[in-house]
């Protein structure tokens, strides 16, 4: 394996599991240097401090990082779901053309479900426990579609079929409660494509389910993106449903993006330091037994009080590598890696490459 | 979130780790595939039902749930057997049991040949210092309003291990062996982050020198770097303090990093018992196979060739109702009459009689997990 990870980039093999990138593919999410506040007794929580990505048409962007790195949280901003009187967003958000940021909660009334919508991790609190699981999808498509109730109910029926759920007939006129775990995340997936949304945002949908059905699940949502061409954001904090899924992968640390790059890029050559953490965390299945784990030491910063310059530098064993005390005095900018047009990471690193391929590769299988 | 310099990078191999009363025994520890070993535990078909109300009639039912249903392995003194399936097949259950906080419907649990399967509670507390517990909830599993010398100090003094004035002075010992600063036995739970919450519950695991622990889903609850932590701190007991360890968890790699065997439940069954190398590399039971290949694998990216994928289809059936003789036939691609007819029993592999399956159509399957070339 260390033969394929060492090296100047040579081109990598794609996931196995995804059909190959169309670079022309239209732009249709850009954030911009977005930054996510709330005001809190305590001060100011500054849970998203500055993130920049894009997502085009048909692909899957992948969102990786801990708890508290501003994941779910950058997503919700693009939803409109933060409440605008106790957060202050600001940056830019492009969909498909229209701003974002300070829009009115009409405009994110009309964005939402039919632009795009949302699934989240558990579908037992997302879906309305007292209602019929086919009236609630049916719902969602007449807020969008001036149709009659019969209709709805019927693409209502159509959706549940698509996603796999037995018997949709029967099942659309059942509430939340009789389905199981992997059936409502199907349900929720109905229900967030009712519409042909061109975003679907996934915020871990697969966390709390087992590992056959978290399978069966991922095939599903690959199976209907190549059907309805949606781009889909994945928020999760498991690198190997990443492998499975994602073209691109947007690593976060304390608020902030700390790499960007093709999957394959990002998993099997990767230059943020916290990247190369968390992949060495995680035992994998080939890899050697009785050998110990390597994990990052310390904890996440409070993001009441962020650490000076880099945030992961307190965790960081390479910022000795920087000349001077420039980690701690100087924020990285989010900047282009030497050598590697379209790759993108926030660390003062000169040559991230040579290290990664010397002293991290070989100790990762 | 507290202080950052306590957490993990505290060198606790430096650590005088103290006499544990395992360890003077665990000289014998014998790994693997030996089988002169001394057992610890030995659990012989392990039945539990818990009694549901179906109220669907004039008069409400009583059902049972068959959580747990003949589950039957053994322990040897310093190993590690971990128990995996999906959720609803029994494992926590079966923890559970093991260390009596639920009562058997039927069967033995022998520990050190004692069996304490139907002792009192009165019997048992004396027992309670030879087993512990490490939870899944680094959150509800410690209280609140105790602060973390007394969570730690309450075992010591119900067993009467320490005298009263030297409490805190041991209490402090365990948090350095868990790499927590020994200062902070005043501060409350709510202090520290999820990771030293659940160090805080390993120590007080540790407090009353345990020969066994059983540690159900200890770092689901936590993030991947913190997770590697709270892990190579557990495999640092276990190795020199020689506790015997069941392990019960969802994530395969992480059971495969830790356990010496596995075995592998369904709906209150073991399907599939053998050491490491037998279930992940030579895996029989058809649901194993299933569940190996369900889990994602990052190697994918890495230009690994993907191994043969088995999708199951459908849900886990009802543990009220369990389907007759096989209870994995319903999702089963192999089944036949015989899996409806007659319940397949846990029988010897060829040549490996501590690997054993419960299938009437056992086969070897090696492909399933990736392969990657070690050199």
């Amino acid at each position: 394996m260390t033969d394929t990870l060492a090296g100047a980039p040579a081109p990598l093999p794609g996931s196995t599991r995804r059909p190959p990138l169309d670079p022309n593919a239209e732009l249709l999410l850009e954030v911009k240097d977005l930054q996510v506040q709330f005001p809190t007794e305590d001060g100011m929580v500054n849970a998203v401090n500055g993130v920049s990505y894009e997502v085009r048409a048909g692909q899957t962007l992948a969102i990786v990082g801990e708890s508290g790195s501003g994941k779910s949280v950058s997503s919700m901003a693009i939803m409109g779901l933060h409440d605008p009187k106790r957060t202050r967003i600001s940056g830019s958000i492009l969909l498909d053309g229209q701003e974002l940021v300070g829009a009115s909660q009409e405009k994110f009334r009309s964005i939402r479900s039919a632009t795009a919508a949302m699934i989240f991790q558990d579908p037992q609190s997302s879906l309305h426990p007292l209602k019929k699981v086919g009236a609630q999808i049916a719902e969602a498509y007449q807020a969008h579609h001036k149709v009659s109730k019969a209709v709805a109910a019927k693409r209502a029926v159509e959706m549940l079929d698509r996603v796999g759920v037995p018997n949709p007939d029967k099942r659309a006129k059942q509430l939340p409660g009789e389905f199981s775990g992997g059936m409502r995340q199907r349900a929720m997936i109905a229900l967030g494509l009712v519409n042909d949304p061109k975003l679907l945002i996934a915020d871990e949908p697969t966390t709390a389910l087992d590992v056959t059905v978290q399978a069966q699940i991922l095939d599903l949502m690959n199976d209907l993106q190549a059907e309805f061409g949606s781009a889909i954001i994945m928020i999760t904090h498991d690198l190997a449903v990443v492998a499975e899924v994602a073209d691109h992968v947007l690593v976060m640390y304390a608020g902030r993006s700390v790499e960007f790059g093709t999957a394959p890029q990002v998993l099997a050559q990767p230059r943020h330091p916290y990247t190369w953490g968390l992949l060495s965390s995680v035992p994998s299945l080939t890899a050697d037994v009785g050998s110990e784990l390597k994990p990052i030491a310390g904890n996440p910063p409070s993001l009441l009080n962020l650490p000076s310059g880099c945030s992961f530098r307190p965790r960081c064993k390479y910022s000795d590598r920087v000349a001077g005390d420039r980690c701690a005095a100087e924020l990285p900018e989010f900047r282009e890696v030497p050598g590697e047009p379209g790759r993108l990471f926030r660390c003062h690193l000169e040559d991230p490459a040579t290290i990664f391929a010397d002293e991290v590769a070989p100790t990762l299988e | 979130m507290t202080d950052n310099t306590t957490d993990a990078a505290t060198p606790a191999d430096e650590v005088n780790l103290g006499k544990h009363r395992a360890a003077e025994e665990a000289e014998t520890i014998v790994h693997e595939t030996s089988r002169e070993r001394e057992t610890l535990l030995k659990v012989t078909d392990l039945v539990k039902h818990f009694p549901v109300k179906e109220y669907s009639g004039l008069f409400p039912k009583t059902l049972q749930t068959h959580a747990v249903d003949g589950v039957s392995f053994d322990l040897a003194k310093g190993e590690t057997l971990g128990l995996v399936g999906e959720s609803g097949c029994g494992k926590t259950t079966t923890g559970r049991l093991v260390t009596r906080l639920l009562d058997p419907t039927s069967g033995s649990i022998e520990f050190e040949g004692r069996d304490i399967a139907q002792l009192k509670e009165k019997e048992l507390r004396p027992m309670r210092r030879d087993m512990q517990l490490i939870f899944q909830d680094p959150y509800g599993s410690l209280n609140p309003r105790f602060t973390v010398l007394k969570i730690i100090g309450a075992p010591l003094e119900i067993h009467g291990l320490v005298p009263k004035n030297k409490i805190k002075a041991r209490v402090q010992e365990l948090l350095e062996l868990v790499g927590l600063n020994p200062e902070h036995v005043n501060r409350y739970p709510n202090e520290f982050s999820g990771g030293q919450r659940q160090r805080i519950g390993i120590a007080r695991a540790l407090a009353v020198e345990p020969k066994l622990i059983v540690a159900d889903e200890p770092v689901s609850a936590l993030d991947v770097s913190i997770q590697a932590q709270v892990m190579n701190l557990m495999g640092k007991l276990r190795k020199e303090l020689g506790i015997s360890f069941v392990f019960i968890a969802h994530d395969l790699g992480i059971v495969r990093h830790f356990c010496d065997r596995i075995a592998v439940m369904y709906l209150g069954k073991i399907v599939e018992m053998g050491d490491r190398e037998d279930i992940y590399e030579k895996p029989q039971h058809p649901y194993t196979q299933a569940l190996l290949s369900a889990a994602p694998d990052l190697n994918v990216v890495r230009g690994a060739e993907p191994g043969e994928r088995i999708r199951l289809v459908g849900d886990l059936p009802s543990p009220i109702n369990p389907p007759s003789g096989c209870r994995f036939r319903t999702r089963c691609w192999k089944a036949q009459e015989i899996c409806a007819a007659e319940e397949p029993l846990l029988t010897p592999a060829e040549g490996k009689p501590e690997h054993t399956i419960a299938c009437h159509f056992p086969e070897v399957k090696s492909d399933l997990v990736v392969e990657v070339d070690a050199s």
